[in-house]
Parts: structure tokens; sequence; C-alpha cells
């Protein structure tokens, strides 16, 4: 059966869905092409959605395209209402004053990366996006993965170029929908690359739907197709190879890695630096960190697990002295039992 | 030489994996490849049977069950035909009982070894590890699966991708199913929620088939995994979550059960066999010893089992046992 269970919800997670509600409300909605190479049909697939929709009945307008454009796409511009963009010292810069003059349902806008002249009222054309959104204008647009501002460097190192233009990957974490416009590669290992992050990255978008849909009806649902691995750390135990070993494992199943300790009262100071030194270490390998209040550690480190929607736990025990006489009650055997739904991988210590 | 295979990946039925499939078949006829269709199923779809328009089918194997007749893919009809390219449809079928296999994937490899170049389609929810997963949020155990080796063989794996409001609005319009049963399939995987989540796995299951096609083994130490088989209805999960791991790890799977097996015990061993796992029975009264020691001997890097049933159970003994490798007690629950 299903584990969905109406919960109470916390108030500041309240708060924060009754704020996101309400932007949601008036703010038009956000939907990005995501391709990974040039002629993959971007445009075309973009353009025609505004088709369909005008048929539907929606006020589409086509604010933006790109100068050069095959027959298919000219076909389908033809076919909608334009707001031509203007040229400044050459740039073409989205005419923001017609267009929210003119107010439609849905705007597209192809190319979602271009820079505004030097001196322009907004930097880059993904800000002036953000603005027809937040007057309730629904976007669509078209993005190469290769402008995606966190991306650039991986993305150099396959192509040999940096993209001088850039959008921030947490522009794109708003998107309300994403489209990969996969165009299948024979194995060409650079396109291959670039593919798997356009992939990577819009099921990075489609998490964040869905935890937002979750969150916004109440829900606690854990689906798990995002593996999170908890690293649940000591003083005493060989944390450093738990974390090398989760950050190899989340970044094989492309997850995320998380670390926690639990702030107990008989840490000494130097157990805490010791922590809070592996924490750093941790952030720096990309994972996020926490240190949990104290209370029971079974119920802290299970709680916590819950609240990122864990899918494996990383636990050391240490097998000195006579561990199985100890077991009574050895937190880890409790965190064992009491983890339904959650695998617990747990790593010897010396 | 075999053929090549392309499996046309989705998430749900609606999104458009058939139309893409027939579109591709359409094009290769164009460019002078010799098509035919081995297995089309139209479900009323008005648009995909348009594109199996100038493509020759091979008509179906009428076959008696029952009193009832029923129709497979004819696959000594396509071998005598012998095409270049076959498409096939539905590739997680089961085949009516009497049929030469069970599955139509394993027809499916029949037309590769001829040389028969295949294009076909799945749904991700019909991949072997990903069957717990599914069944903890639809609700519905799938039955018919394909193993992860056969779509790791793929030579290609393209995702057929569409948002879930537009899936969504394409099954209100009665584009997916009729009426009657478009009503009930929203009761079932046609739930937002549901479908997004679905999509993300389709997601990146295509970016990790891109990933291993791309790239050789990641570097470090080599795994191996060992999952512990007993003789709970549960093992089955842990052999999917090892065969997931392991295949993310790339690395090299076992199995092994200490006694002296059950029906129940050969059920699993011979389910973890058709997952390519290497399965070994172990004699010994000390059954954490016996897989300690086979662990030591086989390099086993990380060792799965069942979630325990009491405080004395094997996990227990094991993790005072298992000095130098990992134990994950896979969480999935009944």
């Amino acid at each position: 059966m299903p584990t969905m269970s109406y919960t109470r919800p916390d108030p500041e997670k309240l708060l924060r869905q009754i704020e996101s509600d309400e932007s949601r409300q008036t703010r038009g909605s956000l939907k990005i092409f995501l391709g990974y190479a040039s002629g993959v049909g971007k445009s075309f697939r973009m353009l025609d959605e505004g088709r369909r929709r005008k048929m539907r009945g929606e006020d589409v307008v086509v604010a933006a395209t790109q100068k050069e454009r095959p027959a298919a796409v000219e076909c389908l511009i033809e076919k909608l209402e334009s707001i031509r963009v203007k040229l400044v010292d050459g740039h073409p810069v989205l005419d923001m004053d017609a267009i929210l003059r003119r107010h439609p349902q849905v705007a597209i806008i192809d190319g979602l990366a271009y820079d505004n002249p030097p001196g322009w009222r907004t930097k880059s054309r993904w800000q002036d996006v953000d603005i027809l959104l937040k007057t309730g204008i629904s976007v669509i647009t078209s993005l190469n993965i290769k402008y995606v501002e966190e991306l650039a460097e991986p993305v150099a190192k396959i192509t040999g170029r940096r993209a001088t233009v850039t959008v921030p990957q947490s522009f794109l974490l708003s998107a309300d929908e994403i489209v990969v416009v996969d165009a299948p590669v024979e194995l060409e290992h650079q396109l291959a690359d670039l593919r798997e992050m356009a992939l990577l990255l819009a099921a990075d978008v489609v998490d964040r739907q869905l935890q937002n849909y979750l969150s916004s009806h109440g829900l606690e649902h854990s689906y798990g197709a995002l593996e999170r691995i908890l690293v649940c750390i000591t003083p005493r135990g060989d944390a450093e190879t738990m974390i090398r070993r989760a950050q190899r494992q989340a970044a094989r199943f492309h997850g995320e890695m998380h670390v926690c300790y639990v702030d107990q009262p008989n840490l000494s100071d130097d157990d805490k630096r010791k922590l809070d030194q592996l924490m750093a270490v941790a952030r720096s390998m990309g994972g996020k960190t926490e240190v949990l209040a104290h209370e029971d550690t079974v119920t802290a480190i299970r709680r916590h697990a819950k609240e990122i929607d864990a899918t494996q736990i990383f636990v050391g025990h240490s097998n000195r002295d006579n561990w199985w006489s100890r077991l009574r009650g050895n937190p880890v055997e409790r965190l064992i039992l009491e983890s339904e739904g959650i695998d617990v991988r747990v790593f010897p210590h010396a | 030489m075999r053929g090549r295979l392309k499996i046309f990946l989705g998430y749900a039925a609606g999104v458009g994996k058939t139309y893409q499939m027939l579109d591709e078949g359409q094009a290769r006829a164009k460019a002078g490849v010799d098509v035919v269709i081995g297995y089309f199923e139209p479900h009323k779809r008005i648009d995909t049977i348009a594109k199996t328009e100038g493509l020759e089918t091979i008509a179906r194997r009428l076959i008696e069950y029952r009193g009832t007749k029923l129709e497979e893919m004819d696959v000594s009809a396509i071998l005598a035909r012998r095409p270049q390219l076959a498409l096939v449809d539905e590739l997680p079928h089961t085949n009516v009982p009497g049929s030469e296999h069970e599955k139509r994937w394993e027809d499916v490899i029949v037309l590769l070894n001829a040389g028969i170049d295949v294009y076909t389609t799945m749904n991700i929810q019909h991949l072997e590890s990903l069957n717990d997963q599914v069944h903890q949020f639809t609700g519905v155990q799938v039955r018919e699966t394909v193993p992860d080796w056969f779509m790791r063989e793929a030579d290609e794996v393209v995702l057929v991708d569409l948002t879930p409001g537009a899936l969504l609005n394409r099954l209100d319009r009665g584009a997916v199913y009729a009426t009657e049963k478009a009503a009930k399939a929203r009761e079932n995987f046609f739930k937002l929620p549901t479908l997004v989540a679905l999509r993300e796995l389709a997601l990146r299951q295509t970016a990790q088939e891109v990933d291993v096609r791309a790239h050789a083994a990641p570097e470090g130490p080599q795994e191996k995994v060992l999952a512990v088989v007993t003789e709970s209805p549960a093992t089955a999960m842990v052999i999917r979550r090892a065969r997931r791991v392991a295949s993310y790890l790339m690395a090299e799977a076992f199995a092994v059960y200490v006694g002296s097996p059950s029906g129940e015990v050969d059920k699993h061993l011979s389910f973890a066999r058709n997952l390519h796992f290497e399965t070994r029975v172990l004699s010994g009264e000390d059954a954490a010893a016996a897989i300690v020691d086979f662990a030591h001997r086989n390099g086993i890097t990380q060792i799965l089992i069942n979630r325990p049933v009491g405080r004395r159970d094997l996990v227990f003994r094991l993790l005072q046992l298992a000095k130098d490798f990992q134990v994950t007690v896979v969480g999935h629950s009944l």
C-alpha cells in the first residue's frame, strides 16, 4: 500500500507553504525545453506547444525567436502573434514595455540565456523572464544545458569551450515544467555526457516539483526516486571512510549526501572540533550537514532521516570488547530494528 | 553478427513510446532499411495506427489456450522473413502458456541473435530492480518485469518524455484509453505525484544508461556485492536491491544460502540467477560464519540482508563477525 499519511504540519512549514501557494497563484508558470546540443529541435517543440495552446484557446505571443530559423520553425512562428525583440547595440533585448502592455497569458521566449547590453535595466534575459512571471504571464522558453551556471565548469571540460552567458540553476529549479529535448546519440561521448547532465538536471527539477506538490498538499510520502544517503558520524568511528564511501555512492547514484552527528553532552571540545572538521570536509564534497539536538540518539537520527527523505543511513559500529554482551540497547541494533523502509548500512570500526 | 537493440523507455501508457518507435521505423524504412512490424498493439489510438502505414506487418501467431484463441508475436515468421529491423511493441509482455518462451524479451533475444535489429518499447515500472520501489508508491505490484541486464545490453536507451500534466490531458481527452478504462487508470497509476515520481525514475535511469555506455567502470576498488538468501519472501527485495546497487557500482553480484535449500529458497536462488547473480549454497552449522568466510574468500565489499525479525537474528551475528566489509540491512517492508 502507498505509505501516504496526513500529518500535523509544522508551523514553519505551513508558513512557507502558504507563502509559496500565494506566489504560485499570482505567478505565471515557467516551462523550459532543455537541450544539450543545437539543432535537436528545442525551438520547434516549444513553438509547436505554443500553437497547440493557441488552438486550445490560450492567448499566446512569441516574444523572442532565434536569429537562424529553419523553415519548419518559421512556419510555426507565422501562425502566432509576435512582439519583436529590440536591437540595442546589436544585442537582442526583450521588448518588456510592449509585452507588459499586451500582457498575454503565455509568452514564448526562445533562448533564455541571453545577456542584455551593458547598462541595461537587467543584466540577463532570465531576469526579464522572472519579471514577466511575477506579473502573472506564463513563459515557455528554451535553454541549452551549457548555459547553466553551475554546470559551466564540467561542460567546459567536455567541450573545451566555456559559455560566456549563464542562467543560475536555482532559476531552473523554480520551473513548473521541464522537458528534455532528447535527441538520440549514437554513443558519441561528448554529447553523451551533456545528455546525461540534461537528464539529471531535469530529474532534479521534477524532484523539486514532487516535493512542492507533497508539501502544498500536506502529504508526507516517500518515493525514494532520488537516493539520499544520511551518514551518522561519531568522534570514535572511522567517519572519513564512511563519508568517502557515501560520497562515491551518492555520485554513482546521482543522489545526495547528508552528514549529521548528535550533539551529546558527553562530547569533549576536542570531539566537537573533530566532528566539525569532518562536517566541513563533507560540505566541501557537496554534502549537506546538520548537527542534531540532543535527545535519544536513535530517535534524533530517525527523525532527521525522515525529514530529508533518506533512502540509506550509514552508521558505524565497533567490534571491540564484548560488543555482543553490550548489545541490549545498542543504538545500531535499535536503529536497524526501527528503520523500516530505509536501508541501514553498517560500517565496521576497528 | 548480433542485431542492435534500441529501447524506447517511458514512464506510463500514453507518453508516446510506440508512436516514436514507429516514427523512427518509418524514417529508417525511408532511408532504405528493410523494416517490419513484429508486434504492434494499436490500443485504438488513431495517430499511432496511422504511423504504421506503409510498413509491412508480420501476422501474429494464433495460440489456443483453454479454449480461447490468443495472439502472440510470430518469431518464426519474422526469422523466415529476415528483415534488417523489427519493431516490437510492449517488451515486458508475458506470452501465453505453451509459447516457446515465457517472455517477449526472450523472443527479442532470438531475433537479435539472428542478426535482426530490434526497436522495442517499455515503461520504467517494468524494470525488475525497481519493482519494490514502484510497489511502495503506486500500491501496484507489477508482475511483468524485464531484468536489468537486458536493458544494460541494449545499444541505446531513448527516453520518451512528456510532462505529467500533458499526459493527464491526453488521458482526459480519451487519447490514451477508452473513457471507462481512463477513469480507472486515474485511480491507479495516473495520479499526479505518482506520474511525477515515475518520470523522475525514468529520467534518472536513462541518465544512468547513458553514463554506463559512455564511461568505463568508476575508479577505486572494484566492488563485489553479496545478497544473503533466506526462506523469507522479503529475500526477493534484498535481491532486487542488491541488483540495483551492483548495477550502479558496476560490481559483481553474488547470492548465497547456508543450509539445504527448500523449494522457497530454490525459487529465490533461481530468481537471482535470472538477474545474473552468481549463486552458491554453503554448508555450515553457523550461518553467519559461513557467510563471512565466503565473503573473505571472494573479496566481497558489501553484504545485503533482510531486516531482522528479532534480536537474535542472523543480521546481528553477522554484524559481530563482519570486520572488513559493510553490511546493509535492506529497509523495505512487506
